[in-house]
């Protein structure tokens, strides 16, 4: 477990190395993200040597996020003036989202795929 | 001193509440009772009760929160197992991401303004969609207020998590790769471990859906709010 918190750890700290030499406004962690996936890729790390702190976490994601949800507690007092359009905008943009994004991905793969079989 | 604002209690506080809010939920069968929005609720509510006020919560909290750049660096894994897949896909993926990113904003921003929010309040809500840390970096760069979207990002997304996949049902939503981008480009991470519960290739997907569109909010927005006429 401390290789695999080593290797995790090791790449978020290369994503904020390059944050702070070059000032890209990229979260440091997507960019350790993607530099694992790519290490991963190219053999440079072996997925034995992370995979299980990484499904630790990728399984509970979700727990992480509380404490920012309680965060709310802050912006009752704007939220009650507010809470008309933070919602409503917030709903109707989420369904937009995700039919815009499903159907353009099922229409350009039918385009691409040729004669092949659509595949459910 | 208060007892009841020690850390080590909030955070063992945070720990306990939310596994009996995910037994509670698996037993009931019942997704309205997503645990992070009941762990959320119940928090706040002992906060109100006990007098505990979020300064003090989050010293335990950030404890906790602290995980959630590391565990976003985890996603990298479902990634790597995905990348053949995501390569025979490259070109729908990437047409999806934007059509998705675009309308994402533009809806957003329109809506909450016929609905009359503020204009500091628009600028918050145009990139509710991505992970927290780039929705923030977003609002702080086109002059919203930071902490308002990362409460609206995480409610966004436990919102997308709960209903995501019934919105997909309703609007025919059907492949399993476009399911999973559609969730992580509407929802995050929260929509991420929405879609993991469904299965592990649907997570994938989420997780490469949630990257591309942080990247593209980040590049987009500032742009697309001055072509709906905000001066940022």
């Amino acid at each position: 477990m401390i290789l695999q918190c080593a290797v995790l750890f090791a790449f978020l700290a290369i994503g904020e190395f390059i944050v702070w030499f070059t000032g890209i406004p990229i979260p440091s962690s997507i960019i350790g993200m993607l530099l694992l996936t790519a290490a991963l890729r190219a053999r440079v790390v072996r997925l034995i040597w992370v995979d299980k702190v990484a499904d630790f976490l990728v399984k509970n994601l979700g727990f992480f996020f509380v404490p920012a949800a309680v965060g709310i507690i802050r912006h009752f007092g704007l939220i009650k003036v507010q809470w008309m359009p933070i919602v409503g905008a917030s709903i109707v943009s989420t369904f937009v989202i995700i039919a815009i994004t499903g159907w353009a991905h099922q229409i350009v793969r039918r385009l691409t795929s040729g004669h092949h079989e659509l595949s459910r | 001193m208060n007892f009841l604002a020690n850390k080590y209690f909030l955070i063992a506080l945070t720990f306990i509440v939310f596994v009996a809010a995910r037994m509670f939920q698996r037993r009931t069968g019942i997704a309205m009772l997503n645990p992070i929005l009941v762990t959320t609720i119940l928090l706040i509510g002992f906060m109100l009760g006990a007098d505990v006020d979020y300064d003090t919560y989050a010293e335990g909290g950030s404890y906790i929160e602290f995980w959630l750049k590391p565990a976003v660096v985890a996603l990298g894994v479902p990634l790597y197992r995905q990348l053949e897949a995501i390569r025979k896909q490259l070109l729908p993926i990437l047409v999806a991401e934007l059509a998705g990113c675009v309308a994402g904003i533009v809806s957003v921003v329109i809506v909450a303004q016929l609905l009359g929010a503020t204009k500091d309040v628009v600028l918050s809500l145009a990139a509710k969609s991505v992970t927290t840390p780039i929705a923030m970096e977003v609002t702080a760069a086109v002059g919203g207020i930071p902490s308002l979207t990362a409460a609206v990002v995480v409610c966004t997304g436990i919102f997308g998590g709960m209903t995501g996949f019934r919105m997909m049902k309703m609007s025919r939503v059907k492949s399993p790769i476009a399911r999973g981008l559609s969730i992580g480009t509407a929802a995050h991470a929260i929509g991420t471990s929405a879609a993991m519960d469904v299965g592990y290739r649907y997570g994938a997907f989420s997780s490469l859906g949630l990257t591309i569109n942080g990247l593209l909010t980040a590049l987009l927005t500032p742009f697309i709010l001055d072509l709906l006429g905000y001066n940022v």
